[in-house]
Order: structure tokens, then sequence, then C-alpha cells
């Protein structure tokens, strides 16, 4: 144990000085993370006032406050190793990977906690002005939010898992970019992104509740911004903790295949 | 003027040749295109599910909005956003030098020197889903209308473009200026809604700050009758002056450019 906190340390000081580089990017990600949940809020609230100042329990205020959460949610489980892998697998950049002691995911994740540490004054700055700008409301219960940072923790591991492993197909395909297009615009949408999940057709409801997407990001995010009452908290952290073990499993499955797969090229 | 067309048509064949060595990217990119219409459309179609019309905006006249979203932005991709990015790697890397002692125009060789002609495919998108629009619709636009869609579609496209030029040409003093471009791109998204409905602030960043609301919502305002004269009127003169400063703004950075290579 003592050792992988010794590795983590190394990863996260490398990542940082890493990401310090890039400081431009800083302000590009800055407007970029500000201008989705900015142009939902609008959308939204206008549809609200449209239809005489609420629409499904939603008021401007209310929308603005969700949609708020699920922007820092998405900031603190999104991860970006699927667009990583085909180039990993292709260029041969995992054989330095796997010849080392450890297994490469702590760098992976060491890597992403790095980023986050980094991008929390950004994130905290545009929260800031998106809340004064559109008059966000929340009204979480003291339980509720005292819920919301295991519900994080278990958002990010289970996000994280599932695309990893999504990553993984990268052994076995070369062209992974449609397919990770397509993930995107689904976690887009049945994630709550887009829009509070209430306000999908019902056909498209069932299907969320079967899909792990809403405990990435809405769960957490409706924690936050409106509250849960406790049944529905508990079916939460159950369905997380549900999806992360079959994460999990599915991981380790994924990875012994491919790992047979993967023959090296130059690196 | 025929020279100019020459000169495009011949960039664009280059373009071609080079561009069908890699068939897969064809499919690539209409894989990538349906996947941000559909986005768009699934969207559209929840929030009119809930409401009739958006601060006024019926569904059908939003997918005219989206139509223009997708005609302007093809437009970008393909012609503007290439040939700027490539300019600013010129100048980096000292290589402008080659194309300013051309018998050419220097501006209009930077201009149409690199064509994404994948992007026709959001172009060809954007006329189908007017086309769509207009039937669902039901009337045809009059010509007035017409008129009035043609001219301000193309002061939308003279406006970004002399916006891109001008953020392009600072890199003859700034040297890190691809960002900024990629800015531009993040903030073209909000296009995809008609700018009223956003709060004043924000109104005011994609009206005079990135000149999206000239883009897009004023050329679908044309085309769904409910553009005033005068709003045309200041496009055009907004097109015009835009223009005109871009061009002489780079004029003044070409005599202050000394070249980086040698």
């Amino acid at each position: 144990m003592t050792h992988l906190i010794a590795v983590y340390r190394q990863q996260l000081k490398t990542a940082i000085a890493e990401q310090l580089q890039y400081r431009a990017a800083l302000v590009i990600w800055l407007i970029e993370v500000a201008l989705g949940p900015a142009v939902s809020i609008s959308v939204w609230s206008t549809v609200a006032r449209n239809e005489g100042g609420e629409v499904n329990g939603y008021n401007p205020s209310g929308f603005a406050a969700y949609f708020i959460a699920t922007m820092l949610v998405n900031y603190a489980t999104q991860t970006w190793v699927f667009w990583e892998f085909s180039r990993r697998v292709r260029e041969g950049e995992f054989s330095p990977l796997l010849l080392r002691p450890v297994h490469p995911i702590h760098a992976d994740i060491a890597q992403h906690l790095a980023y986050k540490m980094l991008m929390l004054p950004v994130i905290g700055l545009v929260t800031l002005l998106l809340w004064l700008a559109f008059h966000a409301g929340f009204t979480p219960s003291p339980a509720s939010l005292a819920t919301f940072l295991p519900a994080l923790l278990l958002a990010f591991a289970l996000r994280f898992t599932l695309e990893w492993t999504l990553a993984l197909l990268a052994f076995w395909l070369t062209q992974v970019n449609v397919i990770n297009q397509l993930y995107v615009v689904v976690v887009l949408f049945l994630s709550g992104q887009l829009l509070p999940l209430s306000f999908l057709p019902a056909p498209l409801q069932t299907v969320t509740a079967w899909l792990p997407f809403q405990w990435m990001v809405a769960f957490p995010a409706q924690l936050l911004s409106t509250g849960l009452s406790a049944q529905a908290v508990l079916t939460g952290f159950l369905a997380q903790l549900l999806w992360l073990l079959l994460g999990l499993g599915l991981l380790t499955l994924t990875w012994r295949r491919g790992l047979k797969r993967y023959t090296a090229v130059g690196g | 003027m025929r020279t100019y067309l020459r000169l495009l048509w011949t960039f664009f064949r280059v373009s071609i040749l080079g561009e069908l060595a890699y068939r897969a990217s064809f499919w690539l990119q209409i894989v990538e295109s349906l996947i941000d219409l559909g986005t768009a459309l699934a969207f559209i179609s929840v929030v009119f599910s809930y409401t009739r019309a958006l601060n006024g905006w019926s569904a059908d006249e939003l997918l005219t909005l989206i139509g223009v979203y997708f005609l302007i932005g093809g437009t970008i991709n393909m012609i503007i956003l290439p040939g700027m990015n490539r300019l600013i790697e010129q100048v980096r890397q000292g290589t402008l030098d080659y194309v300013l002692t051309r018998p050419e125009d220097a501006q209009l060789l930077v201009s149409i020197q690199q064509i994404d002609m994948w992007k026709l495919l959001d172009v060809l998108l954007g006329i189908a889903l007017l086309v769509g629009a207009m039937l669902w619709h039901g009337s045809l636009p009059g010509p007035l209308q017409l008129l009035a869609f043609a001219l301000t579609l193309l002061a939308g496209a003279v406006i970004i473009y002399s916006f891109v030029l001008f953020l392009a040409t600072l890199s003859f003093w700034y040297v890190r200026m691809e960002n900024i471009l990629v800015i531009f791109e993040s903030m073209y998204e909000a296009g995809r809604w008609p700018v009223d409905i956003y709060p004043s602030w924000l109104r005011a960043v994609l009206t005079f700050v990135v000149p999206v609301a000239f883009a897009v919502t004023v050329p679908a305002e044309a085309l769904t009758a409910r553009l005033t004269w005068l709003v045309l009127a200041a496009t055009l003169l907004l097109a015009a002056l835009a223009l005109l400063a871009s061009r002489l703004f780079w004029r003044f950075a070409i005599r202050y450019y000394s070249g980086a290579s040698s």
C-alpha cells in the first residue's frame, strides 16, 4: 500500500509539471466548459418562461442549479482515456508502460486526478460566474448534501472503470473514433447533461433506468442541486456499487484478453 | 474575378486529389456529420415536446436555423479555418515567404490555400435541412425574403471570414494563435439556437465579440420573415466595414512581417 502511495505521489508530480506547460489550454477549457451549461440553461429557462414560469417542476433558477451541478459532476468524473488508447496501441507506447511493476491504470488515474486538481480554480471561477449570471437556486437538504461526496467518488470510480474498459477496445479495432463519438453523444443525453432525465420520452427513461450512465452524472448532480428522497439515495448508491462491481469484472476480463492480443509495433 | 475563381477551383481540385487517397475518411465524415445532426435534432425534438415555440421560434423555423448553422459551419470548416490554421503555421515556420513571392494577391492565396473538402457534406446537410424545413412549413418564402437570405448569408460569411482573418493575422505578433481559433470554434456551437434566448451579456458576446449572431441568427431571421430593414442594412454595412478593416490590417501586418526562416 505504501508502495502504491509513493507511485501515486510521483505520478501526480509529473502530471502536474506536464500540464503546467499548457496554460493556454486552461483558458480554452474554461470557455468550453462554461458554454455547454450556459446554452442548456438558456434554452430550458426560455422554455420555462414561455410555459408560464415552470416546466416539469423546474423554474429558470432550478434549471440553472441543475446544469451547474451536472457541469461540476461531469468535470469531476470525466475521463479522456478512450481517445488516447488507439495511439498507445498503434505506436507501441504500451510496451514501456507494461514493463513497469504497477498496473498501467494507476498512472492514468493519477494523471486524471492531477488534471482535475489543476482545473479546480478554473471550475470554481466558472461555477461562481454561472451562478451569479443565471441566479441559480440550490435547494438540497443537509442530509442530501452529506451524501453528495461519496456519490461523486463512486461516480468517478464507475465512470473511470467503464471508460477504461471502453478504451481497451483499441486492442481489437484500429478505428475507434466513431465509437468514441457515439459514446460521447449517448453519455451526453443519457447521463443527464443536456436535460434532466425526467424530460426524456418515457421509453427512453426505461432504457436509462437499465444503463449505468445516470449514476455517473445525474445522480450526484441531483443530490447537489435539488436533493433526493432517502429511498432514491439508497437506490442510487446500490446501483452505483453494482455497476462498479460489474465494471471491474468486465475490465479485468477485457484487460487479460487484450494483453494477449497486443503485439508491440515499434516503440 | 475570373482568376480568383480559377484559383479556387485549382486549390479545390488539388484537395480532392489529395483526399481521394484516403477514402475511409469519407465514411468517417459521413458518420461524424450524421451524429452531429442527430444530436441537434434529438435535442430540438425534446425541447419542442415541452413548448410550441421557443421565444416565438416554431419547430420548423428552428429547423431553418439549424440548416443555416450547418451551412455556415460547413463553409467555415471547409475553407476558412483550414486556410487560417495553415497561415498561422506558415508564419511560425517562416514558410509564408514562399506565398508572398507568388504573383497573386497574398491574402487571397492564404485564404483558399487549404480546403477540407469532406466538410462539403455539412454544407449539403444544411441545404437539405433548409429545404426540409421549407416543405414542413408548407410555403415557399417570397422572392424578397430569398434575396434578403442570400445577402445576409453572404454578409455573415464575410463577417466570420474577416473576424477569423483578423485573429490569424495577429499571429504575426503572437506566436500561439491557433488556440484562439479553437475558442472561436467552440463559441460557434452557441449559434445552434437563436441568440435572443440568451441573457443580454451572452448575446452581446455572440454578436460583437464572436459574431455568431450575424452568421446564423440573422440569415435564419431573413428566411423566416422576421428581419427588419434596419437590421438588414446594418448587417450589410458591418460586413463591408469588417472586410475593409481586415484587409487594411492584413496589409499593415504584411509590412511588419520580416520572415522567420533563413
